[in-house]
């Protein structure tokens, strides 16, 4: 059963496209598109729309060099790809939060060549360490729902509102639970599966992917993987759906417990907590949580929690990922390698492209893997 | 061969030197003089500081890191550093050039003279857009305190996006208002210094007018022949990205534009065989400022670009659709309140950031400029050294070719020399005037 969950989770990201199509077909509803997590899916949920997360294909995405200077990371670029390639033709509009100057790029492209009947950029701040951050989202949050009201024609309750953070707080609650089982000395998930099921929960209804992460904590208490663990390797850094690269790292005998990065932990990290003011809530929740580090100044908090994930999850090394031109997570990559290393978590550093070359990559994580486990084997 | 124009050197360029070099020499000498040092960005709030009193002075990173790049030699030691201590070589350029500067402990001048010891600021004051502005600054900060040096950091999230057609809404100047305020009372703090509101508004009115005149004389750039090129104009608006809230930069200005003012009656050139007029869009590769020499062997003269118009200067549209510089607020700020929302709704509508969030309004600005400045073609800098300033510009270059325009893309960096190929760049520039007619001129 646990494995046939798992294939689900696969099967929805490897058919992600044929699974909103048929939500659209069967429900009659709107889907949106949104590019970072930064993009509130509660008001979304709310306004009984399906959100889904436009990502990547990893081919070259030759389509965007008119569009996008190349210079700005294969993600934001691979994601216009997406939509230049007619992928999304199935979405009725696209959001964005405010993160990065490359994903605005995507979005600005997106919402000039590839027909959209909506298209919305909401200002995210980026000062979220100040005290004025909270009360200015929220009035951004009103202005991004009465744009939707006025598409839609249809009022966005609170009722509403109380179920779309009902939707979202569920589904990373039952997440971090799965998560849990990371911790143990033989975990009961890989670091593939833990991405695969994040993933996935972007990609499908939450609620569909909700029932299902309840069958899987009724399942993990008794999954025995019969693998040998091996290092314990935390992976931290830029957006990553890298497959590929994912599980062949764990096949050279290492396991991804934990990660932080947008497609894993810090998806699911935080959640709103309910009060009357429902937009002053769900604004919160998103000035509060793990932040990426274009918005983590002048403290670094996300290294504080990337420090604390290691801890509580044992990791015993780290792969730095940079997927490249990101500043926001390249700027950071020197200050987070001292940290870790003052708790005793070694790093490597990698730069991801749209396409890996796992050739060399292998040679340099079974270089990094021997540092961490002693060179013994060797004599 | 003959002349079309009569050329002069402007009056104006050694006391602008001079006032440049002073600048970087107070910086470093400010507390022998009993004075405050702050780091930040350019486009800073800088008028906000000026509260503290008449002693203290800054070094702002944008120019500093175009002073680096320009001195070959230096910046690939600061890049060298910078890459060494493990930072990717993609990050933008000013940046690594700045936190090579820290990491190698040596200050370069104005003048290429290059000291011991990085100055460190008392404190940092800055302003975020862009991935990289206030991450910049936070990792300046953790670079000095490895060294043992704690430097407290403020800086204000301007983020707020920009309206094409009507005003900002107040909640979002006030987002910005509430942070300054608040930075008021931080300032206060970190420094032990009591704040003198009379010295804001002051500032605030200097700035205000400095930004406004510099956009006068670009105006008068729209004369044929041209009084000024862009070579030309980056020493002289660099002023405003050190010290436009200043009086000195206020006065420097209005010489400035009296003399141009001058010149455009006087029919003095820039470039004394001007027949073909472009614009650049962004900054050039500081490293290779010849090609603006090369250019003119074509009779090519470039006015200016969206850059050095406005990246300081202050501009609207007017209802005649026409761009021209922005008006004056009524009065001069009296009060701290006054001075702070007056200096938040100027700044917002500031050129160069309105299309950070919008290409259609970098377009329109390049087009606007091509009309009234008479402009034949557009040089695109596809700046891999600045993502702020390049952000959009595939979608610009469409824009622009769609209007007709012809434009010239190239590829290189503001402050990497490793990534700009000036021989290449060169003979497809030379390409480009003989397709568009244009001869190389007899010596």
């Amino acid at each position: 059963m646990t494995e046939e969950i798992f294939q689900q989770f696969r099967d929805w990201i490897d058919n992600r496209h044929e699974y909103a199509k048929e939500w659209k077909e069967r429900t009659n509803k709107k889907i949106i598109g949104y590019l970072c997590t930064y993009v509130p899916e509660e008001i979304l949920y709310a306004a009984d729309m399906l959100p889904v997360r436009i990502l990547g294909s990893h081919e070259p995405p030759t389509v965007t060099e008119p569009y996008i200077f190349a210079m700005f990371c294969h993600l934001c670029r691979d994601c216009l790809a997406q939509g230049l390639k007619g992928r999304f033709n199935y979405i009725d509009g696209i959001v964005e939060g405010q993160s990065c100057l490359h994903l605005r790029q995507t979005f600005n492209a997106w919402r000039l060549h590839i027909p959209t009947n909506f298209a919305h950029y909401i200002h995210i701040p980026h000062g979220i360490q100040n005290p004025h951050a909270i009360p200015y989202l929220a009035q951004e949050l009103a202005k991004f729902k009465k744009t939707l009201e006025d598409w839609t024609g249809k009022k966005i309750t609170n009722e509403g509102l109380d179920k779309g953070i009902k939707i979202m707080n569920k589904n990373r609650e039952l997440m971090r639970k799965v998560h849990e089982y990371r911790k143990l000395d033989n975990p009961k998930i890989t670091g593939i599966e833990a991405m695969e099921m994040v993933l996935s929960s972007q990609m499908v209804d939450k609620q569909e992917h909700s029932k299902l992460l309840n069958k899987l904590l009724e399942e993990l208490p008794n999954r025995n993987l019969n693998r040998n663990p091996g290092t314990r390797l935390m992976i931290i850094g830029s957006e990553d759906d890298d497959r590929v690269f994912m599980k062949n790292v764990e096949a050279l005998g290492a396991t991804f417990v934990i990660e932080e990065h947008c497609t894993g932990s810090r998806y699911l990290w935080d959640d709103v907590v309910p009060s009357e003011d429902r937009l002053m809530a769900i604004a919160s929740r998103y000035v509060n949580r793990v932040p990426c580090p274009s918005k983590d100044w002048p403290e670094f908090t996300r290294i504080q929690h990337a420090v604390k994930l290691a801890k509580d999850f044992n990791v015993q090394g780290a792969l730095v990922i940079q997927n490249k031109f990101c500043d926001p997570h390249g700027i950071e990559i020197p200050p987070l390698r001292e940290a870790l290393k003052q708790v005793g978590v070694q790093t490597y550093p990698l730069e991801f492209d749209v396409t890996v070359p796992w050739g060399q990559f292998r040679t340099r994580v079974e270089a990094f893997l021997e540092t961490l486990t002693g060179l013994e084997e060797l004599f | 061969m003959t002349q079309k124009y009569p050329i002069e050197p402007l009056k104006i360029w050694n006391e602008a030197k001079q006032l440049r070099g002073k600048y970087y020499e107070n910086y470093l000498a400010a507390h022998e003089l009993g004075g405050l040092r702050w780091a930040g960005g350019a486009w800073s709030f800088s008028a906000i500081p000026a509260g503290l009193g008449e002693d203290v002075y800054s070094i702002t990173g944008e120019p500093h890191g175009a002073t680096i790049a320009f001195f070959k030699d230096f910046t690939a030691k600061c890049h060298d550093a910078v890459e060494a201590a493990g930072f990717p070589r993609t990050l933008c350029a000013y940046m690594r050039n700045y936190w090579g500067s820290i990491l190698l402990d040596k200050y370069i001048q104005a003048d290429g003279n290059v000291v011991d010891e990085h100055p460190v600021p008392d404190f940092i004051w800055q302003d975020h857009i862009c991935c990289s502005h206030a991450k910049w600054y936070q990792v300046a900060r953790w670079l000095e305190e490895k060294k043992g040096k704690k430097v407290p950091m403020y800086c204000v999230d301007v983020s707020v996006g920009y309206s094409m057609d009507k005003p900002l809404e107040d909640y979002k100047i006030n987002y910005i208002v509430q942070q300054l305020n608040d930075g008021i009372e931080w300032l206060e703090k970190v420094t032990g210094r009591t704040y003198n509101d009379k010295l804001l508004c002051e500032a605030v009115w200097n700035e205000i007018n400095a930004t406004k005149i510099w956009a006068e004389i670009c105006t008068l750039n729209q004369t044929i022949p041209a009084p000024l090129d862009e070579k030309t104009m980056y020493s002289l608006y660099v002023m405003g990205t050190l010290m436009k809230h200043r009086p000195e930069c206020v006065d420097i200005y209005r010489k400035l534009k009296a003399e141009v003012e001058d010149r455009v009656r006087r029919g003095i050139a820039a470039v004394a065989n001007e027949k073909y007029r472009v614009i650049t869009d962004t900054q050039p590769p500081w490293g290779f400022l010849k090609i603006f020499r090369e250019m003119e062997k074509y009779g090519v003269v470039s006015l200016g670009s969206l850059y050095t118009f406005g990246l300081i200067g202050m501009w609207k549209y007017r209802p005649d659709g026409t761009w021209a510089p922005k008006d004056l607020p009524l009065e001069k700020p009296q009060t701290r309140e006054e001075a702070v929302k007056m200096i938040v709704e100027w700044t917002v509508d500031r050129p160069e950031w309105a299309h950070f969030y919008l290409p259609e309004v970098k377009t329109k600005m390049i087009l606007s400029i091509v009309k009234q400045w008479k402009v034949d073609a557009v040089l695109l800098h596809y700046n891999r050294g600045c993502e702020g300033l390049s952000v959009h510009i595939a979608e610009n270059r469409h824009g622009l070719v769609k209007a007709g325009v012809p434009v010239f893309p190239f590829e290189g960096n503001m402050g990497d020399e490793r990534e700009f190929d000036f021989p290449g760049t060169l003979a497809r520039l030379t390409a480009f005037f003989e397709s568009m007619g244009l001869k190389k001129l007899k010596e």
